[in-house]
């Protein structure tokens, strides 16, 4: 599927049609509310039964907000397409919805809000859609506005789906310039279609609460120490045009214990449910089944 | 657009000093039940700009909130009910916001506050 970023601006590309798709979508809405529920799990808010009031920027149709409204959060939604809020409206979502572009700085007093989330939103923000827009100034404004509006200790998770390398650096490094401490945090890194992108960031200085989460499927340098030692174990092959034809081998054995365990190993790395590994992994059956 | 929100917007537009609070304009205003949480509203007090929300919840014709108030009237039930009145379940459905310091008018249809700024004020 083709980047809708490199389509349109948000505001037209999220046209009635498109946004009518975030309603009958079956998938989409799946998508959308897994984000949103690992998101608020990275805001790592105190478990304490406490609403808190929360922003969901580029909200959209909400169906992110519905998830914070499931944990029984107050939230405001910032989206740039009437079109979204106006699905939004149909769905009667709980909080509140402001139109507005998150590349002019958040509008909102300092210090007032418990947490931020985002999905799939701010690598919108390195477009730049107007000759008036300049990428770098945008995420700026963004970030700073963004610092002033969280309360200290405060969280953002963004799910953000960056173009490339510089795209992920430039998003960052914006984010670390306005004062915010933490970093990206991946889930099934080794997946390419579960793959997902989380910004998690701290207001405040670094210190090891601060620290940024693990990701899922994420284990580790296994994985690149085994492809290393597989490279070194390949025999260099020397052509021979009189060798004798290769005769079928015909082992008995089968692959093997080890084998099989290395192929779970890699689907669980891939996000995939994979029975656990037991005693009963790889054994023979009796020869009278 | 609850008073919630209100209470945390301030205008954004370049130059613009102090463009809290924003000043209200009224075409229409509904009611919706929410369900009742003390426990929100403790969190949410210090946060809250007292005058501007009695200020705001008396346009949109909510007289009963005090003038002045202590941190110790939050035990008080009769006073969180109309706080949480106040904060939750006044809508401003139709109308506008208006920034104190340029006069510029944010315009609110169907509850939604269109807060995008011209290119000439960012």
């Amino acid at each position: 599927m083709s980047r809708p970023e490199l389509q349109a601006p948000p505001e037209i590309f999220y046209n009635e049609e498109e946004a009518r798709k975030y309603t009958r979508n079956s998938r989409i809405m799946e998508i959308q509310s897994e984000l949103s529920h690992r998101a608020l799990e990275l805001l790592a808010l105190p478990e304490d039964g406490v609403p808190r009031l929360l922003l969901d920027i580029g909200c959209g149709s909400g169906l992110s907000g519905d998830t914070l409204s499931e944990s029984g959060h107050q939230w405001i939604g910032l989206d740039i397409s009437r079109s979204m809020l106006d699905v939004a409206l149909e769905n009667e979502v709980e909080g509140d919805l402001l139109i507005g572009d998150m590349g002019q700085g958040l509008g909102l007093r300092s210090g007032v809000i418990d947490g931020a989330i985002s999905i799939s939103a701010v690598q919108w923000l390195c477009n730049a859609d107007k000759s008036s827009h300049i990428p770098r100034l945008r995420l700026k404004a963004f970030f700073g506005s963004l610092y002033r509006c969280l309360a200290r200790g405060a969280r953002a998770a963004f799910q953000v789906y960056p173009e490339n390398l510089d795209q992920r650096e430039l998003i960052l490094s914006s984010a670390m310039r306005a004062g915010f401490a933490g970093g990206v945090v991946v889930d099934y890194p080794n997946s390419s279609k579960k793959r997902k992108e989380y910004l998690v960031l701290t207001c405040g200085p670094p210190s090891i609460s601060t620290s940024t989460p693990n990701g899922k499927g994420e284990d580790g340098e296994s994985s690149s120490d085994d492809d290393s030692e597989d490279e070194d174990n390949q025999t260099v092959s020397i052509s021979d045009r009189h060798r004798p034809k290769k005769k079928q081998k015909i082992t008995k054995k089968g692959k093997g214990r080890e084998w099989i365990i290395k192929k779970k190993e890699q689907m669980r790395k891939k996000g995939n449910v994979v029975p656990p590994d037991t005693k009963y992994t790889a054994r023979k059956r009796k020869a009278r089944f | 657009m609850r008073l919630l929100t209100h209470n945390m917007l301030s205008s954004n537009i370049k130059g613009v000093t102090n463009g809290f609070p924003l000043r209200i304009e009224i075409e229409k205003v509904v009611e919706k039940q929410v369900d009742f949480n003390a426990d929100f509203l403790r969190n949410m007090f210090p946060k809250i700009e007292w005058k501007a929300l009695v200020g705001a919840a008396r346009t949109l014709g909510y007289v009963e909130l005090p003038e002045e108030v202590e941190p110790s009237r939050l035990d008080s039930e009769d006073f969180l009910r109309k706080f949480h009145h106040a904060l939750l379940e006044l809508h401003l459905e139709e109308g506008a916001l208006v920034c104190p310091e340029t006069g510029r008018r944010f315009p609110v249809s169907k509850g939604i506050p269109n807060m995008l700024l011209h290119e000439d004020e960012v």
